[in-house]
């Protein structure tokens, strides 16, 4: 079997996994992977950024956010329907993307982590400060009513993991094309040594930015369809511990792979899930874990499996 | 308040923040600065300091003043020899690589959150201050008579905020007469300026690298023991400092410590002063954003040699 | 000299054992009724939704033993429908995200008959959306105008405890009268402050009187003094309302600013939840104003019911913990978790609840349900509850700090508190 069949054979077997999943699984864990399933969104647009590019960000939450309010703020506000409001969402999230991208790709290292965060920061301020419209920390509900297309209604338990998995299957796809591609093997040469990337004659600078927009609409896509399923927008979602998580989820899942991102965030969600019914510290036992991985297994779960068993893990 | 007195308000209380965030912002630039590591758990040690000083000032009761000297003088110690820990346990192991000592710290961070949490629990808890008298302070107004002092109503300090204020500056003082005039301080920046070539010369890096980060440790820990009696001890209080301490760092630049100290009094001093001109929410807008764009178009901070 | 650990279980059932033993001793407690008599015996469950940690972590400490000496009085008078309750906790971490994850474990995974205890407004409204998805009834304890804006949907229901507006509403006449009619008003510049400054506002207004400063402070700051020159100095009485772990911090500088004079204070006690009035610092409160949910320190004149809950929950006169002074109760807004699950008792009852089945019977049963006089079901004072809008409305107190002790000085009526339906929840369907 070629490297490329191989790959397209894990990534559909994985996609089939999650689809009997859904005939499998009780019905706690079926709601719990509908919400896995975003925010895997969420962190396959982080991936791109920070396991094939090499750049850390510390702001990816602002993208999330752009997508949350711009969709839910079609809604409710501009009274679009789902799939208009949605377009928008992503769009705001690209957007940002470009501006905050074009900005903060002029520092690197510890200064780049720093200056998305401060944008982050300020995309959080902003929300806050125009509270008569995003009612601010408190957030604001996209009703029932309003979250269905074509007449259904997308907050029945299938239809939401229905529309989870269409909307991952999508991404999920789409980004193993991409980093598959030419394109994604620059990405992985800035990565790994940026300055004979350049010397090579490849647009540093210009395939960064790319990858930035990339990764920016990816995670916007995530928190709209987390604003659309789950019907809540808040500030929250844009405060810095959302843009930490992707860190963790993509670390822990194994970055620079593909289906590191889904390991991670399933990972981190039983973990926490099981823990916090054994004890109220349970975010003390996500830390010893943490702490545990990096030690004895740097690379992520789905990075050990790449060292050790399938060397050809795209 | 007229414009002049509420100034001079916001200056002071400004200085009083800039003081503690020179202290803890100093702590990390020397961790960066050696050990090149982001230290994400940072401020986690800057919460150890004020829960174990209340801790300590609980312990010995009777007049605050005597807990609090006993406090600056164990916490510190104590929060110090916690981070080595740390260092010898956990950052040594990684090789101190910059993407797994951000995840190992991020670990430590909820390690050292969550035990806080479940020992001394939700409550934010005050300790008293030592002293803390308030002092009316005058102003100066051009009037018929010449120049005279008047009182304005609500213009005043409290001895304890100018206490910690000439606290920081003294601290600074005799970090700034370790680092350059002692053995030790030789050997520090020796290691900061370039470790294999040190290690060439027979320092023990790793020792060094253990001590240096229980040095940032404690600094942030005196830092916070000097704020608590104007804070309080809360087991989440150690998110803010961290921001801020990183912002300072990279804006004064990595490896130089002149430039950190610069940063914090700017920072600390501007986060005051902008809010007397704008609603505070969009001075915190304007301030977040002045520091991404100091960034941007000026990547080795104010003071750095080298862009990070 | 303070014991560095909180309230053991050990301590809690102590606490509990002497609050059984004082509602025994009060005649409260009927004879064992035992849960022979009941069809079923299967307990039921009750999903409570614990901020555990995070910001509310202080709330939530108090919200369970609350809630736990609540469950122990029904049970000890035979349980609901003869069968046991029994409290299934789970932590939100004071997070809207894991809030609504933690009501479908509640629905989906422990099978709970309803979710419940829910303080912190942004984590209601995010948990919201999923209890109507899930059809579960979701009892929330939290204060916010949010249940009666109509924002929520009709699985949501707030029948223990008042709503920041009716709170702020019921104050004006008072401060009007006798405090003074220029306000400056310090408020956290979220949305639970903006409520309290566009409440209040209009309120004091209908009063003639005037809002003269507004000041927003941000809301992780810890050092307030430089916004206090904002103060104008026709000031009369200034209204604050700041809450999260700094408040002490507020109080305090608020004293070293003004000095000796000052003019009148009028704040929440919100501000002060959980500490000690005595605290070092906290001098210059004498002669200030609280609203309070409910009166910490007891009150001479208070009724045999609200001493019997006192009791109950293991606190003492100055509402602090029997067994640890020092540990002070968030006494103004816990008191809404014992009321609001006798209000489910009530209702299942009135429903003849027997399985998630009847859950719209539950809710049309309590939508039904009106007046709630005081009685150690409603310590805190008579109720009136209002089915359309799923919100009580109730008595609010205002203290004097005398000598470090709160004393009520006026009783805001249900009628002060009342405003317009904004909303109608019992035309949506279940």
């Amino acid at each position: 079997m070629t490297t490329q069949s191989k790959s397209i054979t894990l990534h559909l077997g994985v996609l089939a996994l999650l689809a009997v999943l859904f005939f499998v699984l009780p019905a706690y864990h079926v709601g719990a992977f509908s919400r896995i399933m975003v925010l895997a969104i969420y962190a396959i647009g982080f991936n791109l950024l920070f396991g094939y590019t090499g750049l850390l960000s510390l702001g990816h939450a602002m993208f999330f956010a752009a997508g949350m309010y711009g969709f839910g703020l079609s809604v409710n506000l501009g009274g679009l329907p789902v799939i208009p409001a949605f377009a928008i969402a992503v769009a705001t999230a690209g957007l940002l993307a470009v501006g905050a991208g074009y900005l903060a790709l002029r520092t690197i290292g510890v200064a780049f982590m720093i200056v998305t965060l401060m944008f982050a920061q300020t995309v959080y301020l902003v929300i806050l400060y125009f509270g008569e419209y995003t009612r601010g920390d408190e957030g604001f509900i996209v009703q029932q009513a309003q979250r269905s297309i074509a007449g259904i209604d997308l907050t029945s338990e299938t239809a939401r993991y229905a529309t989870a998995f269409i909307l991952f299957a999508l991404c999920f796809l789409v980004m193993a094309r991409l980093v598959q591609s030419p394109f994604g093997k620059r990405l992985v040469a800035i990565r790994e040594n940026e300055e004979r990337a350049r010397m090579l004659g490849y647009d540093v600078g210009r395939l960064k930015l790319q990858a930035l927009v990339v990764s920016g609409t990816v995670s916007g896509v995530a928190g709209a369809a987390y604003a659309l399923l789950f019907g809540y927008v808040g500030a929250s979602f844009a405060a810095v511990h959302y843009s930490i998580f992707p860190l963790l989820w993509v670390l822990l899942g194994g970055a620079g792979t593909t289906i590191g991102p889904l390991i991670g965030v399933m990972f981190m969600f039983y973990l926490i899930d099981f823990s916090s019914g054994l004890t109220n510290a349970y975010m003390l036992v996500a830390g010893v874990a943490l702490v545990l991985i990096t030690l004895f297994a740097p690379h992520g779960l789905a990075g050990v499996l790449r060292k050790k068993v399938f060397k050809w893990l795209p | 308040m007229d414009f002049g007195p509420h100034l001079m308000l916001a200056s002071i209380e400004g200085a009083v923040i800039s003081a503690i965030l020179v202290l803890t912002a100093v702590g990390l630039s020397i961790v960066f600065g050696v050990m090149r590591v982001v230290n994400v758990a940072h401020g986690e040690f800057f919460m150890l300091g004020a829960v174990l000083a209340w801790a300590v000032t609980v312990t010995i009761g009777g007049h605050p003043a005597l807990g609090f000297v006993a406090a600056l003088a164990i916490v510190p110690v104590l929060v110090g020899c916690i981070a080595a820990g740390v260092d010898r346990l956990i950052l040594k192991r990684i090789n101190y690589d910059v993407d797994r000592t951000i995840v190992a710290t991020i670990g430590v961070l909820y390690i050292v959150q969550q035990s806080t949490l479940m020992l001394y629990g939700p409550e934010a808890r005050p300790v008293e201050a030592p002293f803390n008298t308030r002092l009316a302070l005058p102003w100066v107004e051009l009037g018929e008579n010449g120049f005279q002092m008047i009182w304005p109503w609500g213009l005043s300090v409290t001895s304890y905020k100018l206490f910690v204020i000439f606290a920081a500056i003294a601290v600074l003082g005799v970090l700034w007469l370790v680092l350059t005039r002692t053995k030790v301080g030789l050997i520090m920046r020796a290691t900061q300026q370039d470790r294999d070539m040190a290690q060439a010369f027979g320092v023990p890096v790793a020792q060094v690298y253990s001590w240096v980060f229980g040095l940032g440790a404690g600094l942030a820990a005196l830092g916070a023991v000097l704020v608590v009696p104007i804070q309080q001890a809360h087991y989440l209080m150690g998110g803010d400092p961290l921001l801020l301490a990183f912002i300072v760092v990279i804006i004064g630049g990595l490896g130089s410590l002149p430039g950190t100290v610069i940063a914090a009094v700017l920072i600390g001093m501007s986060d005051g002063i902008i809010s007397v001109f704008f609603s505070p929410t969009l001075a915190k807008i304007i301030a977040t954003l002045l520091v991404a764009l100091v960034l941007v178009f000026r990547p080795q901070g104010l003071m750095g040699r080298i862009a990070v | 000299m303070t014991d560095l650990t909180k309230l053991t279980r050990r301590k809690t059932l102590l606490g509990l054992g002497a609050g059984a033993g004082a509602l025994a001793a009060g005649g409260v407690m009927p004879g064992s009724l035992g849960f022979a008599q009941a069809q079923s015996s299967a307990p039921i469950k009750i999903g409570f939704q614990k901020h555990a940690t995070g910001i509310g972590a202080a709330y939530g400490r108090w919200y369970d033993t609350t809630t736990q000496a609540a469950v122990a009085r029904i049970n000890d008078m035979g349980g609901i429908n003869g069968r046991p309750v029994e409290i299934v906790t789970e932590d939100d971490a004071t997070d809207p995200g894991r809030g609504a994850e933690v009501l479908e474990k509640f629905a989906n995974q422990h099978k709970v008959d309803v979710a419940f205890g829910t303080l912190f407004s942004h984590v209601v409204i995010g948990s919201a959306p999923r209890a109507g998805e899930l059809k579960l009834p979701y009892f929330v304890v939290s204060e916010g105008h949010h249940v009666a804006s109509g924002m929520l949907n009709r699985y949501t229901l707030q029948p223990g405890i008042t709503d920041v507006k009716s709170q702020v509403v019921s104050m004006a006449p008072f401060i009007a009268d006798n405090l003074g009619k220029k306000v400056t008003m310090i408020y956290p510049d979220f949305a639970f402050g903006h409520d309290h400054r566009d409440f209040f506002s209009e309120a004091i207004a209908a009063q003639g009187g005037e809002v003269v400063a507004k000041i927003a402070i941000p809301p992780t700051e810890t050092t307030f003094t430089r916004y206090f020159p904002s103060i104008p100095r026709e000031t009369e009485v200034i209204y604050h309302v700041m809450v999260g772990p700094a408040v002490l911090t507020f109080v305090k500088e608020l004293g070293e600013f003004f000095g000796p004079s000052r003019p009148e204070l009028f704040g929440f006690i919100d501000s002060l939840e959980a500490v000690d009035i005595k605290s070092p610092g906290l001098e210059f409160l004498e002669g200030a104003f609280f609203w309070e949910g409910m009166p910490r320190h007891q009150q001479a004149d208070a009724s045999d019911a609200s001493n019997a809950y006192r009791a109950a929950v293991g606190v003492n006169e100055r509402g602090a913990a029997i067994d640890d002074p020092s540990n002070v109760s968030t006494y103004a807004h816990m008191f809404g978790c014992w009321e609001t699950l006798h209000v489910i008792k009530a209702g299942m009852e009135a429903a003849d609840y027997q399985g998630p089945a009847d859950r719209a019977k539950l809710i049309e049963a309590v939508e039904a349900m009106t007046d709630m006089p005081e009685s150690i079901e409603h310590p805190q004072g008579d109720k009136v509850f209002n089915g359309k809008t799923h919100q009580a409305f109730g008595k609010q107190y205002i203290s004097k700090v005398s000598d470090g002790t709160l004393n009520v000085v006026h009783t805001a009526s249900i009628e002060d508190g009342m405003y317009e339906d904004e909303v109608n929840y019992t035309t949506q369907s279940l």
